[in-house]
C-alpha cells in the first residue's frame, strides 16, 4: 500500500519545534524574535504540557530572600546535586541566566508570590543552600506555561495541536523536515524545515508508578536517536521521594517538594525522623543536627526571619530522600498502604492551605485525607530523567546538524541527580538558548534541504502496520509488560543479575512490540497512538536498561545493591553514550569535559 | 472508608460512543477501586473493552484541564470525580461537553477557544519602566485568584449564551467566562496599561452576559468568575460607555487602572 505523497498537507517553517512546554514554547518565542517563521508542534492541546503541572517553583539565584545566594552558589549546588556529572558549562549558563529569564517571564505577565518588600518571593527546596525557588503558590508550572503561550500566541507563532511526530527526516546528513500525524482523525502532516528543536519531555512511562502523563513516551529520545544523535546518562532515572501511594488510581501521583520546603516533617510508623540517619557524610555539616535544631530552621523561615540554625534533613537531595524512605518501608517501618508519613499539619492551617493550595485539594478530594489535620502517607514515584539527547551548551545543537534539544528531552545538565527546581530554570534558559541556535543555523542555510520521498513512505507503514494487522498482541497489555519489567528489574535499587534479566525481556519485548495489532479506525484512537509510542518507549526501556548495567558504582540516582560505592576513580569522569548501530544500540563510556580552575576553586570553599 | 467492602463492587458506566455524525450509548461494567475516579473506570474500558475510547487526559490530578466531560449532565473533570460519590448500583453516564463540536466519543473541538483567546490585547507593561518591579502581595491577590484557570473550559460548557444560543460566530460573538476571567486577569494586573474595555462591550459581548452564575458553580478552581472577574469588567464597561463622570471619579481616587 504506497501512499499518494504530493497529497499530504505540506507545510514550510524555518524552524520546526516539537513539544509545547516550557521549554519548546520559549525556543519558538526565541526564533520568532529572530524574525524567522516557526511551526509548533505538540501532541496535547496547547497549555496541556507537563510544564503546566510543575508546583514547588522555578530556581534562581535572585537573592530576593537570602542575600547570600549568587550564580556560583547555584552552580555549585547543582553539580553537588549532580555528582559531578554534569556538563559543567551547561551548569554555569543555567545559572548565570536563570535569574535574566525569571524576571523576563514576570515582564511577560507572570504574577510571582512577593516578599513583603515587593520583590519576587523565594523559597527552600532540598539541595538547594538558600532560599532560591520563585513560585507560585504549589502551581508555578501554570503560570510559567499560561506566560510563555500567551506570550507566543500573541507573537504570531504557528500552532499545530494535538499533532504528533513519528520521524525525523534527513538531507545528508543534515535535517531536512519531519512527519507527524493529527490525533484527531489520523490525517498525516509533511513539515519542511531547516532545523528542527526538539522539546519533547521524558521517559516516564516506562515504569507502572510515575507522576508523569501519557505524553511520556520518550518520543524526542527516540526520534533523535534514529536520527544519528548520541543519548547520554541513561541510567540517571529520578525517582522523586514522595508520591502518593493510596488510593490505588493516584498511586504515584507528585506531593510537592515543596511541602517539605514548607517544614514537612518524614516520620516512619514509629514516629522517628528518619531522614537524620540517612544524610551523606559529605553534605552532613549543611543540616540540622537534631529535631531541635530543625525546629528552630523551620520557625524562622516561617517568620520570615534569619537564622543561624541549619536546614531540616529532610531537605537532602531526592535521590538520598528516595532511598531513605524505600529503605525504611522495605524493612517494615512504613506506613499502612506502603509508604511513610509526611506531616504538615502541626501548622497553622491556613497558612498550610494558602501555600500548598493544590496539594491541599489534591489529598482532601481524591484520598480523603486533610493535609492540614493529619499526615500523608507518600512514596518514591518515577520522575524525571537526568539523561537524554547529548547537546552542545551554548547552542543546543546535537551532533546531527540542524537538530537541536532543550527542557526534559536533552541531557547533562543535571548530571546523575537532578535538584527541585532545576529543571523550569533549565526550560527557559535552555530554550532561549536552543531557539537561538536553531535560527542561527537555519539563516546559515542558502535553501531548504529536501528529503527523500521514500523515507516518507517508510514512514507512513510503519505507522499504518498496526491498524493493518490481522493479529497480534494488544498494545495496552504490552505497555503494562513494559512497566512490570522496568519497575521489576531496573527500578530504584540495582543489581547485575536482575538487571540482565530485565535487559533480555526488554529485548524480548521488542520484538512483540514490533506485532502490535490494534482495531478501530484512525479516527482519535488512542490504542494507535500508543502502538506508535511504544516504538519509543521501548527505545527508552532498553537504553535505560543498558546503561544501568553499565554503571558499575552508586551515583545520584543510580544506586547499585553490588557497587554501593561512589567510585570517582573508574566512573567520575564518563557519561554512558548511546547511539544506533545498524540495529545495534551502541554503547560507549565517553570523558567528559573537565571544569577550568577558576570553576573548580568554587568547591574548595565551603 | 472501608476499602474491601468497595473492592468487590462492580459500577456501571454509560459512555458515550461515537462521532458527530452518529453514535450511541455504551454500557460497561467496571470494577470498583477504593478511591477510584470517573477516569479510573474510563481508562479501565479502555484497556479492557475498549481499546479506542476517544478520551484526553494529562496529569490525573486536576491541574491541566483535559478532561472535562459532563457525568450524569454535571460539567466536571473526570479525574477529580470520585465514584464513591454516586449512589450504589447509580448508573453513571459519562457523555462530551455539549457545547463545543464532537469529534468523537469524549473529545471534543476545543479550538474555537484558542481563537477567542488570540483576540485578546496581551499583558502590555510601561516598556520605559526598566527598573526592578516592587509589586506587593495584596495588589496581586484577585489577579493570582484568575491566573489559577486551568482552562477546562467547563464554564465555557455549562454557560448558556454558549450552550443553548450558540453566540460563538460573527458580530454576535460572546467571549465567555474563560475569557472574561483572563481579561480581568490582565486589566487587574498592576503594571498593565492596555485598554480592553472597547473589546469587552464590542466584540467580546460581555453584555450578554446576565450573571446566572453557573459558571462560578462548575469551576473546579473555584474561581470567583462572576463576583469577581466578571461584575467589576461590567462596571468599568458602564463606567465608561455610560457614566462618564463616574469614570473620571475612579481615576481621580485609584480604583480605576492609572493610566
Ligand atoms: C507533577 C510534576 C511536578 C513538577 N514540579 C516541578 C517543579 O516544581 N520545579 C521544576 O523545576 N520541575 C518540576 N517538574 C519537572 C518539570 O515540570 C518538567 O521536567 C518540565 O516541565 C519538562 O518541560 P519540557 O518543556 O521539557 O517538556 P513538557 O512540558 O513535558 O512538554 C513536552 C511537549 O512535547 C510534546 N511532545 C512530546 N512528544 C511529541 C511528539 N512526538 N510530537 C509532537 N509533540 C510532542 C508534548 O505534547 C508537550 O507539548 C515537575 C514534574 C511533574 C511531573
Ligand atoms: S454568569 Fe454570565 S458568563 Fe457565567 S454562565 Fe451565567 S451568563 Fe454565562
Ligand atoms: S475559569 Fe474555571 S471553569 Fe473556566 S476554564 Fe478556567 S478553570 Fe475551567
Ligand atoms: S487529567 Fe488533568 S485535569 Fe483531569
Amino acid at each position: 500500500m504506497t501512499s499518494n505523497i504530493e497529497s499530504i498537507e505540506t507545510v514550510e517553517h524555518d524552524v520546526i519545534v516539537v513539544g509545547a512546554g516550557g521549554a519548546g514554547l520559549r525556543a519558538a518565542i526565541e526564533v520568532s524574535a529572530q524574525g524567522l517563521s516557526v511551526g509548533l508542534v505538540c501532541k496535547s492541546l496547547l497549555g496541556k504540557a507537563h510544564t503546566v503541572m510543575a508546583e514547588g517553583g522555578v530556581a534562581a539565584a535572585l537573592a530576593n530572600v537570602d542575600q547570600e545566594d549568587g550564580w556560583e552558589t547555584h552552580f555549585r549546588d547543582t553539580m553537588n546535586g549532580g555528582k559531578k556529572l554534569n556538563n559543567w558549562r551547561m551548569a554555569q549558563l543555567h545559572a548565570q541566566e536563570a535569574p535574566d529569564r525569571v524576571k523576563e517571564l514576570e515582564r511577560w505577565g507572570a504574577v510571582f508570590d512577593r516578599t513583603k518588600d515587593g520583590k519576587i518571593l523565594q523559597r527552600a527546596f532540598g539541595g538547594h543552600k538558600w532560599k532560591r525557588l520563585c513560585h507560585v503558590g504549589d502551581r508555578t508550572g501554570l503560570e510559567m506555561i499560561r506566560t510563555l503561550q500567551d506570550r507566543g500566541v500573541h507573537q504570531g507563532i504557528k500552532v499545530y495541536m494535538e499533532c504528533t511526530i513519528t520521524k525525523l527526516l534527513k538531507d545528508g546528513d543534515k535535517i531536512a523536515g519531519a512527519l507527524g500525524y493529527y490525533r484527531e482523525d489520523g490525517r498525516l502532516i509533511l513539515f519542511k524545515t531547516k532545523a528542527v528543536v526538539l522539546a519533547s519531555g521524558g521517559v516516564g512511562k516506562i515504569y507502572s508508578i510515575t507522576s508523569n502523563s501519557w505524553e511520556y513516551t520518550a518520543d524526542g529520545q527516540s526520534l533523535a536517536y534514529e536520527a544519528g544523535a548520541e543519548l547520554i546518562d541513561m541510567e540517571f532515572v529520578q525517582f522523586h521521594p514522595t508520591g502518593m501511594v493510596w488510593p490505588p488510581g493516584v498511586r504515584g501521583l507528585l506531593v510537592t517538594e515543596g511541602v517539605r520546603g514548607e517544614g514537612g516533617l518524614l516520620t516512619n510508623n514509629k514516629g522517628e525522623r528518619f531522614m537524620f540517619n540517612y544524610l551523606p557524610e559529605s553534605t552532613r555539616h549543611e543540616f540540622a543536627a537534631d529535631v531541635k535544631e530543625a525546629k528552630e530552621w523551620i520557625d524562622a523561615a516561617i517568620a520570615g526571619q534569619k537564622t543561624t540554625a541549619r536546614r531540616p534533613p529532610e531537605l537532602s537531595t531526592r535521590d538520598n530522600v528516595a532511598r531513605a524512605i524505600y529503605t525504611e518501608v522495605k524493612e517494615g517501618r512504613g506506613s499502612p498502604h506502603g509508604g511513610v508519613f509526611l506531616d504538615i499539619s502541626y501548622q497553622d492551617s491556613d497558612r498550610v492551605r494558602k501555600k500548598l493550595p493544590s496539594m491541599y485539594h489534591q489529598f482532601k478530594e481524591l484520598a480523603d485525607v486533610d493535609i492540614t489535620a493529619g499526615p500523608m502517607e507518600v512514596g518514591p514515584t518515577c520522575h524525571y530523567i537526568m539523561g537524554g539527547i547529548k547537546v552542545d551548551a551554548d547552542t543546543a545543537q546535537t551532533r546531527v546538524p540542524g537538530i537541536f534539544a532543550a527542557g526534559e528531552v536533552a541531557g547533562g545538565m543535571h548530571g546523575a541527580n537532578r535538584l527541585g527546581g532545576n529543571s523550569l530554570s533549565d526550560l527557559v534558559v535552555f530554550g532561549r538558548r536552543a531557539g537561538l541556535g536553531a535560527a542561527e543555523y537555519a539563516k546559515g542555510l542558502k535553501e531548504m534541504p529536501k528529503f527523500k520521498d521514500s523515507d516518507v513512505q517508510a514512514a507512513i507503514e510503519e505507522l499504518d502496520a498496526p491498524l493493518n494487522r490481522t493479529e497480534g498482541p494488544n498494545p495496552y497489555d504490552l505497555h503494562k509488560k513494559m512497566n512490570e519489567i522496568m519497575s521489576a528489574y531496573v527500578g530504584i535499587f540495582r543489581e547485575a543479575s536482575e538487571m540482565k534479566i530485565g535487559v533480555e525481556k526488554v529485548a524480548e519485548l521488542k520484538k512483540e512490540i514490533a506485532k502490535v495489532r490494534v482495531g478501530g479506525g484512525k479516527k482519535f484512537n488512542p490504542g494507535w497512538h500508543l502502538c506508535r509510542d511504544l516504538k519509543n518507549l521501548i527505545v527508552a526501556a532498553e537504553a535505560v536498561a543498558v546503561s544501568a548495567l553499565s554503571r558499575e558504582e552508586s551515583r545520584g540516582a543510580h544506586s547499585r545493591l553490588d557497587f554501593p560505592n561512589l567510585e570517582d576513580e573508574k566512573w567520575g569522569h564518563v557519561n554512558s553514550t548511546l547511539s544506533k548501530d545498524g540495529d545495534k544500540m551502541k554503547l560507549e563510556h565517553k570523558p567528559l569535559a573537565s571544569m577550568p580552575a577558576d570553576l573548580k576553586k568554587l568547591f574548595e570553599t565551603k | 472508608m472501608s476499602e474491601s467492602h468497595s473492592r468487590s463492587k462492580e459500577a456501571t458506566l454509560k459512555v458515550y460512543r461515537g462521532d458527530g455524525a452518529q453514535g450511541q450509548f455504551e454500557t460497561y461494567k467496571v470494577p470498583m477501586e477504593a478511591g477510584m475516579v470517573v477516569l479510573d473506570a474510563i481508562h479501565y474500558i479502555q484497556a479492557n473493552y475498549a481499546p479506542d475510547l476517544a478520551v484526553r487526559w494529562n496529569c490525573k490530578a486536576a491541574k491541566c484541564g483535559s478532561c472535562s466531560a459532563e457525568v450524569n449532565g454535571h460539567p466536571s473533570l473526570m479525574c477529580k470525580t470520585r465514584m464513591d460519590h454516586f449512589e450504589d448500583g447509580e448508573e453513571i453516564v459519562v457523555q462530551p461537553m455539549k457545547t463545543f463540536p464532537l469529534i468523537k466519543d469524549l473529545v471534543t473541538d476545543v479550538s474555537w477557544n484558542y481563537r477567542v483567546n488570540e483576540k485578546i490585547k496581551p499583558f502590555s507593561p510601561d516598556e520605559s519602566d526598566t527598573k526592578e518591579w516592587v509589586i506587593y502581595q495584596e495588589d496581586i491577590e484577585r489577579v493570582q485568584e484568575f491566573r489559577k484557570c486551568i482552562e477546562c473550559f467547563l464554564c465555557q460548557d455549562v454557560c448558556h449564551v454558549l450552550r443553548d444560543h450558540e453566540k460563538k460566530d460573527g458580530n454576535e460573538q460572546f467571549m465567555g467566562p474563560r475569557f472574561l476571567v483572563r481579561t480581568a486577569g490582565l486589566e487587574m494586573h498592576p503594571k498593565d496599561t492596555a485598554d480592553r474595555l472597547d473589546y469587552l462591550k464590542n466584540e467580546g459581548h460581555i453584555g450578554y452576559c446576565n450573571i446566572t452564575k453557573c459558571c462560578s458553580e462548575v469551576c473546579p478552581e473555584e474561581i470567583h468568575i462572576t463576583d469577581n472577574a466578571i461584575i467589576p469588567l461590567k462596571e468599568r464597561v458602564v463606567d465608561e460607555y455610560y457614566d462618564p463622570l463616574a469614570k473620571v471619579f475612579k481615576n481621580m481616587f485609584g480604583g480605576g487602572k492609572n493610566k
